[in-house]
Protein backbone atom coordinates (compact mmCIF):
# COMPACT_ATOMS: atom_id res chain seq x y z
CA UNK A 1 0.00 0.00 0.00
CA UNK A 2 1.33 3.41 -0.90
CA UNK A 3 2.67 5.64 1.87
CA UNK A 4 2.65 9.38 1.33
CA UNK A 5 5.37 11.36 3.10
CA UNK A 6 6.52 14.95 3.38
CA UNK A 7 9.22 16.70 5.43
CA UNK A 8 7.89 19.67 7.35
CA UNK A 9 9.93 22.20 9.35
CA UNK A 10 7.66 21.99 12.42
CA UNK A 11 6.57 18.36 12.66
CA UNK A 12 9.41 16.43 10.96
CA UNK A 13 8.34 13.78 8.46
CA UNK A 14 4.57 13.42 8.19
CA UNK A 15 3.32 10.17 6.67
CA UNK A 16 -0.11 8.87 5.68
CA UNK A 17 -1.50 5.60 4.35
CA UNK A 18 -5.07 5.49 3.07
CA UNK A 19 -6.51 2.44 4.86
CA UNK A 20 -9.43 2.49 2.40
CA UNK A 21 -7.17 2.52 -0.67
CA UNK A 22 -7.94 -0.97 -1.99
CA UNK A 23 -11.51 -0.87 -0.73
CA UNK A 24 -12.26 2.04 -3.06
CA UNK A 25 -12.40 -0.68 -5.75
CA UNK A 26 -15.88 -1.40 -4.34
CA UNK A 27 -17.06 1.73 -6.17
CA UNK A 28 -16.66 -0.28 -9.39
CA UNK A 29 -19.01 -2.96 -8.07
CA UNK A 30 -21.85 -0.55 -7.35
CA UNK A 31 -22.98 0.09 -10.96
CA UNK A 32 -22.92 -3.64 -11.71
CA UNK A 33 -25.30 -4.82 -8.96
CA UNK A 34 -28.27 -5.35 -11.41
CA UNK A 35 -26.17 -7.96 -13.23
CA UNK A 36 -26.38 -10.18 -10.14
CA UNK A 37 -30.08 -10.67 -10.93
CA UNK A 38 -29.47 -11.52 -14.57
CA UNK A 39 -26.56 -13.85 -13.74
CA UNK A 40 -28.69 -15.63 -11.12
CA UNK A 41 -31.52 -16.09 -13.61
CA UNK A 42 -29.14 -17.45 -16.26
CA UNK A 43 -27.57 -19.94 -13.86
CA UNK A 44 -30.71 -21.15 -12.06
CA UNK A 45 -33.41 -20.39 -14.62
CA UNK A 46 -35.44 -18.78 -11.82
CA UNK A 47 -36.75 -15.25 -12.41
CA UNK A 48 -36.95 -14.67 -8.65
CA UNK A 49 -33.27 -13.78 -8.91
CA UNK A 50 -34.34 -10.50 -10.53
CA UNK A 51 -35.42 -9.33 -7.07
CA UNK A 52 -31.87 -9.81 -5.73
CA UNK A 53 -30.34 -6.49 -6.92
CA UNK A 54 -32.86 -4.38 -4.99
CA UNK A 55 -32.34 -6.62 -1.98
CA UNK A 56 -28.58 -6.15 -2.24
CA UNK A 57 -28.89 -2.37 -2.44
CA UNK A 58 -31.40 -1.77 0.31
CA UNK A 59 -30.81 -4.84 2.47
CA UNK A 60 -27.05 -5.21 2.28
CA UNK A 61 -26.39 -1.45 2.18
CA UNK A 62 -27.75 -0.57 5.64
CA UNK A 63 -26.62 -3.92 7.07
CA UNK A 64 -22.97 -3.52 6.02
CA UNK A 65 -23.00 0.10 7.17
CA UNK A 66 -24.10 -1.10 10.57
CA UNK A 67 -21.62 -4.00 10.57
CA UNK A 68 -18.49 -2.12 9.41
CA UNK A 69 -19.39 1.07 11.24
CA UNK A 70 -17.90 4.49 10.83
CA UNK A 71 -14.52 5.80 9.78
CA UNK A 72 -13.30 9.13 11.09
CA UNK A 73 -9.86 8.93 9.57
CA UNK A 74 -8.58 12.11 7.85
CA UNK A 75 -5.47 12.62 5.71
CA UNK A 76 -3.02 15.21 7.14
CA UNK A 77 -3.57 18.51 5.35
CA UNK A 78 0.08 18.82 4.23
CA UNK A 79 -0.25 15.56 2.29
CA UNK A 80 -3.50 16.43 0.52
CA UNK A 81 -1.70 17.83 -2.58
CA UNK A 82 0.09 14.46 -3.00
CA UNK A 83 -3.12 12.54 -2.42
CA UNK A 84 -4.97 14.66 -4.98
CA UNK A 85 -2.24 14.02 -7.58
CA UNK A 86 -2.40 10.24 -7.16
CA UNK A 87 -3.97 9.04 -10.43
CA UNK A 88 -5.24 5.78 -8.86
CA UNK A 89 -8.25 7.57 -7.39
CA UNK A 90 -9.01 9.34 -10.63
CA UNK A 91 -8.87 6.13 -12.64
CA UNK A 92 -11.62 4.63 -10.49
CA UNK A 93 -14.01 7.49 -11.28
CA UNK A 94 -13.09 7.18 -14.98
CA UNK A 95 -13.80 3.42 -14.95
CA UNK A 96 -17.27 3.80 -13.48
CA UNK A 97 -18.28 5.80 -16.58
CA UNK A 98 -18.24 2.85 -19.07
CA UNK A 99 -19.68 0.55 -16.38
CA UNK A 100 -22.87 2.62 -16.25
CA UNK A 101 -23.27 2.27 -20.03
CA UNK A 102 -22.60 -1.46 -19.85
CA UNK A 103 -25.19 -2.09 -17.13
CA UNK A 104 -27.76 0.13 -18.85
CA UNK A 105 -27.45 -1.60 -22.23
CA UNK A 106 -26.99 -5.03 -20.65
CA UNK A 107 -30.26 -4.77 -18.74
CA UNK A 108 -32.08 -3.19 -21.70
CA UNK A 109 -31.00 -6.09 -23.90
CA UNK A 110 -32.13 -8.61 -21.25
CA UNK A 111 -35.52 -6.96 -20.85
CA UNK A 112 -35.86 -6.56 -24.63
CA UNK A 113 -35.03 -10.17 -25.52
CA UNK A 114 -36.37 -12.27 -22.62
CA UNK A 115 -39.97 -12.90 -21.85
CA UNK A 116 -39.87 -11.82 -18.21
CA UNK A 117 -42.81 -11.97 -15.79
CA UNK A 118 -44.15 -8.45 -15.12
CA UNK A 119 -42.76 -8.34 -11.59
CA UNK A 120 -39.33 -9.51 -12.78
CA UNK A 121 -39.35 -6.82 -15.46
CA UNK A 122 -40.34 -4.23 -12.88
CA UNK A 123 -37.77 -5.29 -10.26
CA UNK A 124 -34.89 -5.35 -12.74
CA UNK A 125 -35.92 -2.02 -14.30
CA UNK A 126 -36.19 -0.30 -10.90
CA UNK A 127 -32.82 -1.78 -9.90
CA UNK A 128 -31.05 -0.54 -13.03
CA UNK A 129 -32.76 2.82 -12.51
CA UNK A 130 -31.24 3.00 -9.02
CA UNK A 131 -27.84 1.77 -10.26
CA UNK A 132 -27.81 4.43 -12.97
CA UNK A 133 -28.97 7.02 -10.47
CA UNK A 134 -25.54 6.51 -8.98
CA UNK A 135 -24.17 7.60 -12.37
CA UNK A 136 -25.24 11.02 -11.12
CA UNK A 137 -22.87 10.46 -8.20
CA UNK A 138 -20.02 9.70 -10.63
CA UNK A 139 -21.04 12.73 -12.71
CA UNK A 140 -21.05 14.77 -9.51
CA UNK A 141 -17.49 13.81 -8.57
CA UNK A 142 -16.24 14.41 -12.12
CA UNK A 143 -18.30 17.54 -12.80
CA UNK A 144 -16.74 19.46 -9.91
CA UNK A 145 -13.25 19.13 -11.32
CA UNK A 146 -11.50 21.73 -13.41
CA UNK A 147 -9.92 19.45 -16.04
CA UNK A 148 -11.59 19.32 -19.44
CA UNK A 149 -11.38 15.51 -19.47
CA UNK A 150 -13.29 15.17 -16.22
CA UNK A 151 -16.08 17.62 -17.06
CA UNK A 152 -16.49 15.95 -20.47
CA UNK A 153 -16.78 12.55 -18.80
CA UNK A 154 -19.37 14.05 -16.43
CA UNK A 155 -21.53 15.14 -19.36
CA UNK A 156 -21.17 11.70 -20.94
CA UNK A 157 -22.06 9.67 -17.84
CA UNK A 158 -25.04 11.94 -17.06
CA UNK A 159 -26.54 10.90 -20.39
CA UNK A 160 -27.28 7.44 -18.93
CA UNK A 161 -29.77 8.68 -16.30
CA UNK A 162 -31.05 11.34 -18.78
CA UNK A 163 -29.99 14.10 -16.41
CA UNK A 164 -27.51 16.14 -18.44
CA UNK A 165 -28.49 19.39 -16.76
CA UNK A 166 -27.31 18.11 -13.38
CA UNK A 167 -23.73 19.35 -13.23
CA UNK A 168 -24.68 22.90 -14.25
CA UNK A 169 -27.62 22.99 -11.85
CA UNK A 170 -25.59 21.46 -9.06
CA UNK A 171 -22.28 23.33 -9.36
CA UNK A 172 -23.63 26.76 -10.15
CA UNK A 173 -27.13 26.60 -8.68
CA UNK A 174 -27.27 24.25 -5.72
CA UNK A 175 -23.82 25.17 -4.37
CA UNK A 176 -24.70 28.86 -4.60
CA UNK A 177 -28.17 28.59 -3.01
CA UNK A 178 -27.70 25.58 -0.72
CA UNK A 179 -29.52 25.62 2.64
CA UNK A 180 -31.72 28.60 1.70
CA UNK A 181 -35.48 28.64 1.04
CA UNK A 182 -34.67 29.55 -2.59
CA UNK A 183 -32.90 26.25 -3.26
CA UNK A 184 -35.17 23.63 -4.85
CA UNK A 185 -32.50 21.03 -3.95
CA UNK A 186 -32.50 21.71 -0.17
CA UNK A 187 -35.37 20.09 1.74
CA UNK A 188 -37.37 22.02 4.34
CA UNK A 189 -38.42 20.83 7.76
CA UNK A 190 -41.91 19.33 7.60
CA UNK A 191 -41.62 18.66 3.84
CA UNK A 192 -42.01 15.00 2.90
CA UNK A 193 -39.79 13.54 0.19
CA UNK A 194 -42.87 13.17 -2.04
CA UNK A 195 -43.65 16.87 -1.79
CA UNK A 196 -39.96 17.76 -2.11
CA UNK A 197 -39.63 15.77 -5.37
CA UNK A 198 -42.36 17.88 -7.00
CA UNK A 199 -40.39 21.03 -6.16
CA UNK A 200 -36.89 19.63 -6.72
CA UNK A 201 -37.16 17.92 -10.12
CA UNK A 202 -38.75 20.81 -12.09
CA UNK A 203 -36.88 23.42 -10.01
CA UNK A 204 -33.50 21.89 -10.83
CA UNK A 205 -34.25 21.79 -14.53
CA UNK A 206 -35.46 25.37 -14.57
CA UNK A 207 -32.44 26.70 -12.65
CA UNK A 208 -29.97 24.81 -14.87
CA UNK A 209 -31.61 26.19 -18.00
CA UNK A 210 -31.54 29.77 -16.67
CA UNK A 211 -27.85 29.50 -15.73
CA UNK A 212 -26.90 28.06 -19.12
CA UNK A 213 -29.09 30.61 -20.91
CA UNK A 214 -27.29 33.44 -19.13
CA UNK A 215 -23.85 32.03 -19.96
CA UNK A 216 -24.70 31.59 -23.65
CA UNK A 217 -26.17 35.10 -23.84
CA UNK A 218 -22.88 36.48 -22.50
CA UNK A 219 -21.05 34.48 -25.16
CA UNK A 220 -23.56 35.73 -27.77
CA UNK A 221 -24.32 32.15 -28.82
CA UNK A 222 -27.90 30.94 -29.49
CA UNK A 223 -29.37 28.84 -26.67
CA UNK A 224 -30.49 26.20 -29.17
CA UNK A 225 -26.98 25.34 -30.33
CA UNK A 226 -24.44 22.64 -29.67
CA UNK A 227 -22.56 25.03 -27.35
CA UNK A 228 -25.40 24.43 -24.89
CA UNK A 229 -23.84 21.98 -22.44
CA UNK A 230 -27.25 20.70 -21.33
CA UNK A 231 -28.22 19.81 -24.89
CA UNK A 232 -24.86 18.10 -25.52
CA UNK A 233 -25.68 15.50 -22.88
CA UNK A 234 -29.36 15.25 -23.90
CA UNK A 235 -28.38 14.45 -27.51
CA UNK A 236 -26.44 11.43 -26.31
CA UNK A 237 -29.42 10.36 -24.15
CA UNK A 238 -31.80 10.72 -27.10
CA UNK A 239 -29.56 8.69 -29.42
CA UNK A 240 -29.29 5.87 -26.86
CA UNK A 241 -32.92 5.78 -25.85
CA UNK A 242 -34.42 6.15 -29.35
CA UNK A 243 -31.92 3.53 -30.55
CA UNK A 244 -33.20 1.08 -27.92
CA UNK A 245 -36.84 1.69 -28.89
CA UNK A 246 -35.97 1.20 -32.57
CA UNK A 247 -34.14 -2.05 -31.78
CA UNK A 248 -36.39 -3.73 -29.21
CA UNK A 249 -39.76 -2.08 -29.84
CA UNK A 250 -42.39 -0.77 -27.46
CA UNK A 251 -41.24 -2.77 -24.42
CA UNK A 252 -38.46 -0.19 -24.17
CA UNK A 253 -40.91 2.62 -23.43
CA UNK A 254 -41.96 1.40 -19.96
CA UNK A 255 -38.36 0.28 -19.38
CA UNK A 256 -36.97 3.75 -20.13
CA UNK A 257 -39.70 5.69 -18.33
CA UNK A 258 -39.27 3.64 -15.14
CA UNK A 259 -35.47 3.62 -15.45
CA UNK A 260 -35.24 7.38 -15.91
CA UNK A 261 -37.67 8.10 -13.11
CA UNK A 262 -35.82 5.97 -10.55
CA UNK A 263 -32.45 7.39 -11.63
CA UNK A 264 -33.79 10.86 -10.90
CA UNK A 265 -35.35 9.57 -7.69
CA UNK A 266 -31.90 8.52 -6.41
CA UNK A 267 -30.74 12.11 -6.71
CA UNK A 268 -33.96 13.44 -5.18
CA UNK A 269 -33.40 11.10 -2.23
CA UNK A 270 -29.81 12.26 -1.74
CA UNK A 271 -30.77 15.92 -2.02
CA UNK A 272 -33.60 15.38 0.43
CA UNK A 273 -31.38 14.14 3.21
CA UNK A 274 -28.25 16.22 2.61
CA UNK A 275 -29.55 19.56 3.88
CA UNK A 276 -32.94 18.79 5.48
CA UNK A 277 -34.07 21.81 7.52
CA UNK A 278 -30.64 23.49 7.58
CA UNK A 279 -30.58 27.24 6.96
CA UNK A 280 -27.89 29.82 6.26
CA UNK A 281 -28.35 33.19 7.97
CA UNK A 282 -29.07 36.30 5.98
CA UNK A 283 -26.43 39.03 6.39
CA UNK A 284 -27.01 42.76 6.71
CA UNK A 285 -26.23 43.22 2.98
CA UNK A 286 -29.10 40.87 2.09
CA UNK A 287 -26.81 38.05 0.96
CA UNK A 288 -26.63 34.72 2.74
CA UNK A 289 -23.62 33.84 4.85
CA UNK A 290 -21.12 31.57 3.05
CA UNK A 291 -21.95 27.89 3.28
CA UNK A 292 -20.55 26.56 6.56
CA UNK A 293 -19.85 22.95 7.55
CA UNK A 294 -22.96 22.90 9.76
CA UNK A 295 -25.16 23.44 6.70
CA UNK A 296 -24.95 19.79 5.57
CA UNK A 297 -25.79 16.41 7.06
CA UNK A 298 -22.98 13.85 7.16
CA UNK A 299 -22.45 10.12 7.44
CA UNK A 300 -19.09 8.49 8.06
CA UNK A 301 -20.26 4.95 7.39
CA UNK A 302 -17.52 3.01 5.66
CA UNK A 303 -19.42 0.80 3.24
CA UNK A 304 -21.73 3.41 1.72
CA UNK A 305 -18.94 5.99 1.56
CA UNK A 306 -16.83 3.56 -0.45
CA UNK A 307 -19.66 3.04 -2.93
CA UNK A 308 -20.43 6.74 -3.15
CA UNK A 309 -16.97 8.33 -3.38
CA UNK A 310 -17.24 9.93 0.09
CA UNK A 311 -20.37 11.86 -0.95
CA UNK A 312 -21.60 11.49 2.62
CA UNK A 313 -18.74 13.63 3.95
CA UNK A 314 -20.95 16.35 2.65
CA UNK A 315 -19.92 19.29 4.83
CA UNK A 316 -16.36 19.30 3.59
CA UNK A 317 -17.63 18.87 0.04
CA UNK A 318 -19.78 22.01 0.29
CA UNK A 319 -17.06 24.03 1.97
CA UNK A 320 -14.46 22.84 -0.59
CA UNK A 321 -16.32 21.62 -3.68
CA UNK A 322 -13.27 21.07 -5.88
CA UNK A 323 -11.54 18.83 -3.32
CA UNK A 324 -11.24 15.24 -4.60
CA UNK A 325 -13.15 12.44 -2.88
CA UNK A 326 -10.09 10.75 -1.37
CA UNK A 327 -9.22 13.95 0.54
CA UNK A 328 -12.65 14.80 1.99
CA UNK A 329 -12.54 15.08 5.76
CA UNK A 330 -14.62 14.20 8.78
CA UNK A 331 -15.18 16.98 11.32
CA UNK A 332 -16.39 16.71 14.89
CA UNK A 333 -19.72 18.18 16.05
CA UNK A 334 -21.39 18.40 12.66
CA UNK A 335 -24.95 17.39 11.76
CA UNK A 336 -24.66 13.62 11.48
CA UNK A 337 -27.02 10.93 10.22
CA UNK A 338 -27.70 7.69 12.11
CA UNK A 339 -26.99 5.54 9.03
CA UNK A 340 -25.46 5.81 5.57
CA UNK A 341 -27.54 6.98 2.62
CA UNK A 342 -28.99 3.53 1.85
CA UNK A 343 -30.54 3.28 5.28
CA UNK A 344 -31.53 6.95 5.27
CA UNK A 345 -33.25 6.56 1.88
CA UNK A 346 -35.56 3.91 3.33
CA UNK A 347 -36.33 6.14 6.33
CA UNK A 348 -37.02 9.11 4.03
CA UNK A 349 -39.59 7.05 2.11
CA UNK A 350 -41.62 6.69 5.33
CA UNK A 351 -42.31 10.35 6.23
CA UNK A 352 -43.60 9.85 9.81
CA UNK A 353 -40.49 7.84 10.66
CA UNK A 354 -38.27 10.46 9.03
CA UNK A 355 -39.84 13.30 11.02
CA UNK A 356 -39.65 11.26 14.23
CA UNK A 357 -35.91 10.63 13.83
CA UNK A 358 -34.68 13.71 12.02
CA UNK A 359 -36.71 16.57 13.50
CA UNK A 360 -35.36 15.78 16.95
CA UNK A 361 -31.78 15.62 15.61
CA UNK A 362 -32.27 18.88 13.76
CA UNK A 363 -33.60 20.75 16.79
CA UNK A 364 -30.76 19.38 18.94
CA UNK A 365 -27.98 20.78 16.71
CA UNK A 366 -25.79 23.22 18.67
CA UNK A 367 -26.27 26.16 16.26
CA UNK A 368 -30.07 25.66 16.32
CA UNK A 369 -30.59 24.78 19.99
CA UNK A 370 -34.32 24.23 19.54
CA UNK A 371 -34.99 27.57 17.81
CA UNK A 372 -37.30 27.01 14.83
CA UNK A 373 -36.46 30.48 13.51
CA UNK A 374 -33.00 29.20 12.59
CA UNK A 375 -34.45 26.29 10.57
CA UNK A 376 -35.53 26.14 6.92
CA UNK A 377 -39.20 25.34 7.61
CA UNK A 378 -41.79 24.44 4.97
CA UNK A 379 -44.09 27.53 4.84
CA UNK A 380 -47.16 25.26 4.63
CA UNK A 381 -46.16 23.53 7.89
CA UNK A 382 -44.89 26.62 9.64
CA UNK A 383 -47.89 27.31 11.86
CA UNK A 384 -48.32 23.66 12.80
CA UNK A 385 -44.64 23.17 13.69
CA UNK A 386 -44.36 26.40 15.68
CA UNK A 387 -47.50 25.42 17.61
CA UNK A 388 -46.20 21.88 18.11
CA UNK A 389 -42.95 23.10 19.68
CA UNK A 390 -44.65 25.98 21.48
CA UNK A 391 -42.67 28.75 19.79
CA UNK A 392 -43.57 32.16 18.44
CA UNK A 393 -42.84 32.70 14.76
CA UNK A 394 -40.13 35.35 14.36
CA UNK B 1 13.61 46.10 -21.93
CA UNK B 2 13.90 44.69 -18.43
CA UNK B 3 12.11 47.66 -16.98
CA UNK B 4 9.27 47.18 -19.47
CA UNK B 5 8.90 43.50 -18.48
CA UNK B 6 8.87 44.48 -14.87
CA UNK B 7 6.19 47.11 -15.45
CA UNK B 8 4.15 44.61 -17.44
CA UNK B 9 4.41 42.12 -14.62
CA UNK B 10 3.35 44.73 -12.12
CA UNK B 11 0.39 45.60 -14.31
CA UNK B 12 -0.48 41.91 -14.52
CA UNK B 13 -0.21 41.45 -10.76
CA UNK B 14 -3.16 43.71 -10.09
CA UNK B 15 -5.06 42.31 -13.06
CA UNK B 16 -5.45 38.85 -11.54
CA UNK B 17 -7.89 37.82 -8.85
CA UNK B 18 -8.31 34.41 -7.28
CA UNK B 19 -10.93 32.59 -5.27
CA UNK B 20 -9.62 32.13 -1.71
CA UNK B 21 -11.61 28.90 -1.43
CA UNK B 22 -10.60 26.86 -4.45
CA UNK B 23 -7.86 28.87 -6.16
CA UNK B 24 -9.77 29.66 -9.39
CA UNK B 25 -7.88 32.47 -11.13
CA UNK B 26 -9.52 35.30 -13.05
CA UNK B 27 -6.93 36.96 -15.29
CA UNK B 28 -8.29 40.16 -16.79
CA UNK B 29 -6.02 39.87 -19.82
CA UNK B 30 -7.55 36.46 -20.64
CA UNK B 31 -11.10 36.86 -19.33
CA UNK B 32 -12.92 33.53 -19.13
CA UNK B 33 -14.02 32.25 -22.50
CA UNK B 34 -16.19 29.42 -21.14
CA UNK B 35 -18.14 31.80 -18.93
CA UNK B 36 -18.46 34.40 -21.67
CA UNK B 37 -16.18 37.07 -20.17
CA UNK B 38 -14.02 38.37 -23.06
CA UNK B 39 -10.25 39.01 -22.80
CA UNK B 40 -9.62 42.42 -21.26
CA UNK B 41 -12.82 42.43 -19.20
CA UNK B 42 -11.94 43.97 -15.85
CA UNK B 43 -12.75 42.16 -12.65
CA UNK B 44 -14.73 45.23 -11.59
CA UNK B 45 -16.91 44.84 -14.68
CA UNK B 46 -18.04 41.33 -13.75
CA UNK B 47 -21.67 41.21 -12.62
CA UNK B 48 -22.34 42.04 -8.95
CA UNK B 49 -23.84 38.62 -8.35
CA UNK B 50 -20.74 36.91 -9.75
CA UNK B 51 -19.86 33.75 -7.83
CA UNK B 52 -16.71 31.69 -8.32
CA UNK B 53 -17.28 29.72 -11.55
CA UNK B 54 -15.30 26.77 -10.17
CA UNK B 55 -16.70 26.26 -6.67
CA UNK B 56 -19.70 28.65 -6.40
CA UNK B 57 -18.94 29.07 -2.68
CA UNK B 58 -17.22 32.48 -2.76
CA UNK B 59 -18.80 35.73 -3.90
CA UNK B 60 -17.17 38.47 -5.95
CA UNK B 61 -16.21 40.47 -2.86
CA UNK B 62 -14.34 37.47 -1.44
CA UNK B 63 -11.89 37.39 -4.35
CA UNK B 64 -8.29 38.32 -3.57
CA UNK B 65 -5.98 40.09 -6.00
CA UNK B 66 -2.97 38.19 -7.31
CA UNK B 67 -2.30 34.50 -7.80
CA UNK B 68 -3.22 31.90 -5.19
CA UNK B 69 -0.29 30.62 -3.12
CA UNK B 70 1.06 27.10 -3.48
CA UNK B 71 -1.36 25.41 -1.09
CA UNK B 72 -4.52 26.21 -2.96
Amino acid sequence: MRTYAIDTPDNGTVTYRDNKRLFWLLSLMNPLIPFVGIAGQIVTGNALWLLAPLGLMFGMGPLLDWLFGEDENNPPEVLVPQLEKDTYYRILTFLTVPLHFIVFFGCAIWVGTQNLPWWGFLALTVAVGFADGFAINTGHELGHKRSRLETTLAKIVLAVPAYGHFWIEHNRGHHRDVATPQDPASARMGESIYKFARREIPGAFHRAWMIEHERLCRKKVPVWSFSNEILQSYVLTAVMQIGLIATFGWIMIPFLVIHNFFSWWVLTSANYIEHYGLLRNKQADGKYERCQPHHSWNANHKYSNLLLFHLQRHSDHHANPTRRYQSLRHFEDLPSLPSGYYGMYIIAYIPWLWYKLLDARLLALPHIAGDLNTINVDPDERERLFAKYGQASG
Amino acid sequence: MREKDCLQNMARQVAEYHCPGCGYLYDESLGDDHEGYPPGMLFAELPDDFVCPACAVRYKEDFVSGKPDEHN
